[in-house]
């Protein structure tokens, strides 16, 4: 079968690396997606000089001669939409990388082209009661739905553009992506509707209006739910040297994240990464439903040995999805891991394309970029008046781990969650290694609501207590380096153990126990509150003349520091009885 | 005037027939590049061998194509390249090396020729040096634990099969010796199994050379090992070349072969100057410290190529070594390869003055990959539990010295004097060995247990209240 695919044929007439300029492209629009050379390797146009056209080619441009074709599609780089993306692994340009395998082996060649969503399979169908004959509908309503998994209901959105009254709709059957399942009239026109869709990648997707947002994002980590949460439809970073964990914490959160979709962007990171989260999501069950998490989970990887142009794309195909899941009112959390690498790449072209440079080499358009990702995340009404939200977790590779470079300051800009990550707290094997000291959420305050309504009043004022003895204890430790632990004073002794209880037994949390990797909020306030009372008896009693040292050495400490293994169903009988223990040996105290 | 050569010789180039044209059209000649004029249609990335007057011959490669010059990278010393005389012939294809079996047992130099007197190996496949990118959904999770019999790396920072984890080291200290010996004791229990040894020389010194093939004639391994040895005075433009040589000989041997591959890439530091060298010859853009904007992804071209594939018997594991600039770690080469590689190895001055050996600094190294291979079954259950209880107390023995250093060890609580004495013990028994010395993985956490029983049990925090019950015995004043 002979397909012509565009009009337009320009001839290259330079290759530099994955650049490469063709002439002839008068007529080519920026951003198109053309085809070069014999083996039709997949680029973009991303710069028009009169009738030259150069080219970011996502594939690897070696053997490629001057003088061989390149062909216009005429469509800008887009991502196909519709049931079947669910526990797929992709690569930048949402191509399948199962598919890939499949057909050139465990090395990805060059140049093949294979459709992302599964044409032939045949999806059960049912469509909304509120659907009919001459119902009006617009662009982003829910005609339907397909149950994609056991986790996830994908329902069939009229897709961008398409507005007017329903000439057929079908009630319910078997169809392909491919088949029409509905008719709309649209100024005298009829326009046929499927489940795929496609959308551009590089422009932000719509919807009705953004919420303020309030609710939390609650993770099972306890130094991110109780000290510094992001909210559903915010944007968090976290930069850190290499070792300290950025991983460990972005695969969390994409295990234990009370999401509906997760969308991780392997950006430029390690191959075993992905082969990690390939082998153990399928494993592990989601917390609410029990169903496998790989159920509610997309990946795109384009590992650090992959080209790097479409590393550049792999943000916005990951966004973009992103979008789709939120429009049917879902709770979405992309994780970007690592969006310095996404940077790089952008100033690897930048470079290629001699832009004058900004900052560290890269192009003075970088600060606008990382803005115009991070303001993609939000809570919103959507098209079809439901609520759906994006948040959007980027980890941040400094190099050497100083943030006082280009990318970690563009994102800390525009993020309003920030989890500094601390090379010395990794070195001790303290995970996760967020620094209690130098990490922010600026979400707090508008969250304080939704903690009082399903916390009680008083969380918020032992949060803030907790985290101002952490203050203390480092203002302490700096004047121990000085003057040594004997010269304190007795309650700030007691103030020590405090900090240090807290360090030890709640924040540090360790992601390969079985018990420990998750921590539900009832049991991370509940930890909370037993290290507080501890700390309001001892206080009290130092007030009645006890002495610091007795309550150093009290023997409910050891049962304090196993507060975390405590099993989630039995805890709350644990906390009364540590709670009781807690009485009895201050009893004991006060009577020596 | 310069005119074309044309020499006539039917040579398959895709599917066309190509005529090999011999270009006397260089136009300049500056650092390690050429450019050569009049051509319309060198292909990216491929290979030219190029002719000097005097007989002598060079290769290199289209790092940039148009459609009237090209620009070619050569392979060696641009010397004896002149403007006249030299001529130019495209080979219509990318770098390639033959490879075979026959291959063990050899040593080959930067550009893979046999450096020693045998003769040219007959290969039975040829490879492009630059691979192709490993499919993610290919790759199988490493997980079988390789023990080392050194204490620091089996108990803490745990290797395993298919892994990726260089040795940060510093200028005179031991990471050759440490490579050796790994080299030399590495093993997967209860497995005997068809291994191989891969060994890339990178700018090295005649006498490191002559240490690692010493060592593994010693040891017997040389039979068993491929070595490329590019040496310090021989071209650095060849060091780009060296490591991928390796790593597709490894490749063969492992995925093609079966073959349990340990590839020894030394000294990377030695390839990242050359890269820089490569770099601001090509008058781009420096990055940080003038080293090129795509270091990060360049040595991911080359670490990448560790791993396991499903379905394959082989494996590849890479030890890498790099010496830091000064020893300091936010030095882009080891923060970019920190970033890349799964682990490092951190070996410390500091320990090394204290007669330390292996110098491994735990709190400066960790393993990513620890946890696949460790845990009952493979090692013990509680060896996390302990790892990480020897890694708390040891960065609190760490603290306390550095507070004992300005308020002295009067003003110590006991529990400070412990952390102390902790540190002390834990260096000379736990992390010191002798070079010969292959402890067993029981032995070393035998060790450990040891030195944690010096605390109470509610000390031990970090290790779950199960294992104390069953594992922890204290000792006895």
């Amino acid at each position: 079968m002979k397909q012509i695919i565009g009009e337009k044929m320009g001839s290259i007439i330079k290759i530099a690396g994955p650049l490469v300029i063709t002439n002839n492209m008068r007529g080519s629009k920026m951003y198109d997606v053309v085809r070069v050379g014999k083996e039709g390797l997949i680029g973009e146009i991303i710069q028009l000089k009169n009738d030259n056209a150069v080219i970011q080619v996502y594939e690897d441009t070696s053997g490629i001669k001057p003088g061989e074709k390149v062909e216009n599609t005429n469509l800008p780089l887009s991502v196909e939409l519709g049931p079947g993306l669910i526990a797929n692994i992709y690569d930048g340009i949402q191509r399948p990388l199962n598919l890939i395998a499949a057909k050139s082996g465990s090395f990805i060649s060059r140049g093949i082209n294979i459709s992302p969503i599964d044409k032939k399979k045949k999806w059960k169908f049912y469509s909304m009661p509120n659907i009919k004959k001459n119902t009006i509908v617009k662009e982003g309503n829910i005609l339907g739905f397909v149950e994609e998994t056991a986790l996830v209901k994908h329902y069939i959105l009229v897709p961008y553009g398409y507005n007017g009254r329903i000439k057929m709709i079908k009630e319910q059957g078997n169809f392909s992506v491919l088949d029409v399942i509905c008719e709309i009239e649209q100024e005298g026109k009829i326009k046929e509707i499927t489940m795929l869709q496609k959308r551009m990648v590089r422009v932000a997707g719509k919807y009705e209006l953004r919420f303020a947002p309030n609710v939390p994002l609650v993770t099972g980590q306890r130094v991110i739910d109780m000290f510094f949460p992001v909210a559903k439809g915010g944007a968090a970073a976290i930069p850190g040297p290499f070792g300290s964990g950025k991983t460990v914490v972005s695969h969390q959160l994409a295990k234990f994240a009370d999401a509906d979709i997760i969308i991780y962007v392997g950006c430029g990171e390690r191959g075993n990464e992905m082969t990690e989260i390939l082998t153990e999501f399928p494993e592990l069950k989601d917390q609410k439903s029990g169903k496998p998490l790989m159920d509610r989970t997309i990946l795109i990887a384009n590992t650090s040995n992959m080209p790097v142009a479409a590393r550049e794309a792999s943000i916005y195909t990951g966004i973009t999805i992103a979008e789709y899941f939120r429009d049917m009112g879902y709770d979405v959390v992309l994780m970007a891991d690592s969006t310095s690498r996404w940077a790089e790449a952008m100033r690897e072209i930048s470079a290629r394309l001699e832009e004058m440079p900004g900052e560290e080499g890269y192009p003075a358009y970088l600060p606008k970029r990382l803005a115009e990702f991070y303001e993609r995340a939000g809570r919103v009404k959507t098209l079809s008046e439901n609520e759906g939200s994006i948040t959007i977790v980027g980890a941040v590779s400094p190099p050497g781990g100083d943030i006082s470079e280009p990318v970690s300051q563009g994102s800390l800009r525009v993020v309003k969650t920030f989890w500094a990550l601390d090379a010395q707290l990794a070195g001790s094997r303290h995970f996760p290694a967020i620094n209690w000291l130098t990490s922010y959420s600026l979400y707090k305050s508008s969250l304080n609501e939704w903690y009082n309504k399903n916390l009680g009043e008083e969380f918020i004022k032992g949060r803030d207590e907790a985290l101002a003895v952490l203050q203390k204890e480092a203002e302490l430790k700096d004047i121990i380096r000085l003057v040594g632990a004997d010269a304190l004073p007795e309650h700030e002794r007691v103030i020590l153990e405090i900090g240090r209880m807290l360090r030890e037994n709640f924040l540090r949390q360790s992601a390969f126990d079985d018990i420990d990797a998750y921590t539900s909020l009832n049991k991370q306030k509940g930890m909370l509150d037993i290290i507080l009372y501890f700390k309001k008896k001892a206080e009290e009693s130092l007030e009645q003349g006890v002495e610091a040292n007795i309550i150093l050495n009290m023997k409910v400490r050891g049962h304090i520091s196993r507060i975390k293994e405590f099993p989630e169903e039995k805890f709350d009988n644990e906390k009364n009885i540590i709670i009781k223990e807690i009485n009895e040996e201050f009893v004991i105290v006060h009577n020596k | 005037m310069k005119s074309l050569l044309l020499y006539i010789t039917n040579k398959k180039f895709g599917d066309n027939v190509k005529f090999e044209l011999e270009y006397k059209t260089i136009s300049s000649v500056a650092g390690p590049l050429i450019i050569v004029d009049k051509i319309f249609n060198a292909a990216y990335n491929e290979i030219v061998r190029i002719n000097m007057s005097d007989g002598e011959s060079k290769l290199g490669q289209v790092i940039e194509s148009t459609s009237n010059y090209a620009v070619v990278q050569v392979f060696g010393q641009t010397h004896g390249i002149d403007v006249d005389k030299t001529s130019v012939r495209f080979l219509g294809d990318t770098f390639r090396i033959g490879v075979s079996d026959s291959m063990l047992g050899r040593i080959f130099n930067g550009q893979g020729k046999p450096r020693d007197i045998k003769a040219d190996i007959v290969a039975d496949e040829k490879f492009d040096i630059n691979g192709y990118p490993l499919n993610p959904v290919s790759r199988a999770m490493p997980s079988d634990f390789i023990e080392t019999g050194i204490s620091a790396i089996d108990g803490l920072m745990t290797l395993v099969r298919g892994q990726k984890l260089p040795v940060f080291s510093g200028s005179g200290l031991t990471h050759n010796q440490l490579a050796a010996q790994i080299t030399k004791q590495a093993k997967v229990k209860g497995k005997n199994e068809n291994f191989a040894v891969v060994f890339a020389g990178i700018g090295i010194t005649h006498d490191d050379a002559d240490f690692f093939i010493e060592s593994f004639r010693k040891t017997g391994a040389l039979k068993r090992t491929v070595a490329f040895i590019n040496l310090a005075d021989d071209p650095s433009i060849e060091r780009i070349l060296t490591p991928r040589l390796a790593l597709t000989t490894a490749e063969y041997l492992a995925y093609k072969r079966d073959m349990h591959v340990l590839v020894i890439l030394t000294d990377m530091t030695n390839y990242c100057e050359a890269l820089r060298e490569l770099s601001s010859a090509r008058e781009e853009v420096p990055g940080r410290r003038g080293y090129p904007g795509y270091m990060y992804t360049d040595l991911a071209s080359i670490y990448e190529r560790a791993g396991l594939i499903k379905g394959k018997k082989g494996s590849i594991t890479q030890l890498n070594i790099l010496t830091m600039p000064s020893d300091d770690i936010t030095h882009p080469i080891p923060d970019l390869t920190g970033y890349i590689t799964e682990g490092n190895i951190y070996l410390s001055r500091d320990l090394a003055n204290k007669n330390i050996y292996p110098s491994i600094n735990p709190l400066n190294s960790l393993s990513r990959l620890m946890n696949e291979g460790i845990g009952s079954g493979k090692t013990r259950e509680y060896h996390r539990n302990v790892a990480d209880q020897l890694y708390g107390f040891y960065a609190n023995a760490e603290e306390t010295r550095s507070l004992s250093a300005i308020v002295g060890t009067e003003a110590l609580t006991p529990l400070d004097k412990k952390y102390l004495k902790f540190g002390d013990e834990f260096e000379k028994r736990f992390l010191s060995q002798n070079i010969n010395e292959e402890r067993s993985i029981e032995k070393t956490l035998e060790i450990g247990w040891d030195l944690l029983s010096e605390f109470e049990s509610d000390e031990l925090i970090r290790i779950k209240s199960d294992y104390i019950k069953k594992y922890y015995k204290q000792k006895k004043e």
